[in-house]
């Protein structure tokens, strides 16, 4: 009897313990990115919009990394994002990177397109060539003013519905 | 007039005095571990009474909480055909809050008040009072196993509720409600942090563990040795430890988003 209980015991504690291995590892995804396992970025946007630490780093599609910091120049005022890449992902110094939306209303994540350099990124590398978060707020203000000018002008419909097109292939992209 | 506020003024006291004495009933039975090779089997027996013997009802209810929130969750999510970020909802809700606050809520009620009512019909049948008699300190011998196999038992339970929770919310989700099974885990990964979500449930259910045992062990000790003394004691110990439970979530909640 003491023996089963014993065991039980036992077995409670090892499955809490599984327990919290699988909150850590599969739930929170802790393993990904450690020092030694990755190297770092650095990359200056002018705007990152709704861009958080954590946030996802992918090139073309595949999940290779994450930001970690965030801060401001106060020199250029421009966002100073710490990306941390894994370390077997080798990136051309010349590749690209722009912030883009997970969806119409998802979270920001930085995607790289890479270059054609042979040269390849070390650690403390700087992306140069960045492209600002595109802001959905900002597009419909875009677009609610230029419909507003096209009512006023009332000549003919063709500019009102090219950039209404215009618009409206940028928000989906 | 007067005798109100006379009244009050004692009440006060009164509660004051209580919490007193169950810091005192507290401080005596966490310094009881003379014969450390002695107290571990009671402590282990306590364990299997009040950890593993709690696992059914904990992991049956972390099922059907992790279902219900999934499909609550859904139903709100493919109104803005968002319907893959199903996972985030259900793992932040359940380690932030559900998991700790449910599990103590359930421990309350079953273990705590088994607690209350064992050690208080102890006292009753003088039980307390023989074993100090033959020099065996009752403290050590009943109260403090109890103490610390609820405060090593709630956080265990926790973990194994959120990860049942969790399960359930897969299980929903994916195989039922036919959510993508890659967005589902990786939109979890993506918003669930190690050091601010689980860690944070940890503590809050180490918070719960030991105010909730605290209060079923002091119950259970200052009851009134009657049949109807007993009652009251348990009634007591469920009523205070789940009120104890939701109202220090709240300030704890509050401490932790607010930066702490």
């Amino acid at each position: 009897m003491i023996k089963l209980a014993e065991t039980l015991v036992g077995l409670f504690v090892l499955a809490a313990v599984a327990c919290l291995f699988f909150l850590a590892f599969k739930v929170s995804g802790l393993s990904s990115y450690h020092q030694s396992n990755s190297y770092e970025l650095t990359a200056a946007f002018d705007n990152i919009g709704d861009l958080k630490p954590r946030a996802a780093v992918s090139m073309a599609g595949v999940k290779i990394g994450q930001v970690t910091a965030i801060r401001l120049d106060t020199k250029t005022y421009q966002a100073v994002v710490t990306l941390r890449i894994a370390k077997n992902e080798s990136i051309p110094e010349d590749s690209s990177a722009s912030i883009v939306t997970a969806g119409l209303l998802g979270a920001n994540y930085i995607s790289l397109t890479p270059g054609f350099s042979d040269q390849y990124f070390s650690n403390g590398g700087t992306i140069t060539d960045t492209h600002p978060a595109i802001l959905l707020e900002d597009m419909i203000g875009q677009l609610l003013f230029s419909m507003k000018k096209d009512d006023s002008k009332t000549d003919d419909g063709s500019d009102a519905s090219t950039n209404t097109a215009v618009t409206s292939t940028a928000v989906s992209s | 007039m007067l005798t109100q506020v006379q009244r009050l003024g004692r009440g006060g006291i009164r509660k004051l005095l209580i919490v007193g004495d169950a810091g005192i009933v507290l401080v005596q039975t966490l310094f009881r571990f003379p014969k450390l090779a002695k107290s571990f089997p009671l402590l282990l027996k306590q364990l299997y009474a009040i950890g593993v013997f709690s696992l059914p009802i904990i992991i049956v209810s972390g099922l059907f909480i992790g279902m219900v929130v999934a499909l609550q969750g859904y139903n709100v999510l493919v109104k803005f055909s968002a319907s893959a970020e199903l996972g985030q909802l259900v793992a932040l809700s359940v380690v932030r809050e559900l998991g700790p606050v449910v599990t103590a809520l359930l421990f309350a009620g079953r273990a705590c008040s088994a607690m209350t009512a064992e050690i208080s019909l102890m006292k009753t049948t003088e039980q307390l009072a023989s074993m100090e008699m033959m020099g065996v300190d009752p403290l050590w011998y009943v109260i403090s196993p109890r103490f610390w196999a609820g405060f090593i038992s709630l956080p265990l339970l926790t973990l194994i509720f959120s990860t049942v929770a969790i399960f359930g919310g897969y299980a929903m989700g994916v195989h039922w409600l036919g959510v993508d099974n890659g967005g589902f885990w990786n939109n979890m990964q993506g918003a669930v942090d190690f050091r601010l979500d689980i860690v944070n449930g940890i503590i809050k259910s180490l918070v719960f563990a030991f105010i909730v045992t605290w209060i079923a062990v002091y119950q259970g000790i200052r009851s009134v040795p009657t049949a109807e003394g007993i009652g009251l004691a348990t009634t007591r110990t469920v009523v205070w430890a789940s009120l104890a439970v939701l109202g220090f979530d709240f300030v704890l909640t509050a401490l932790m988003m607010g930066g702490w």
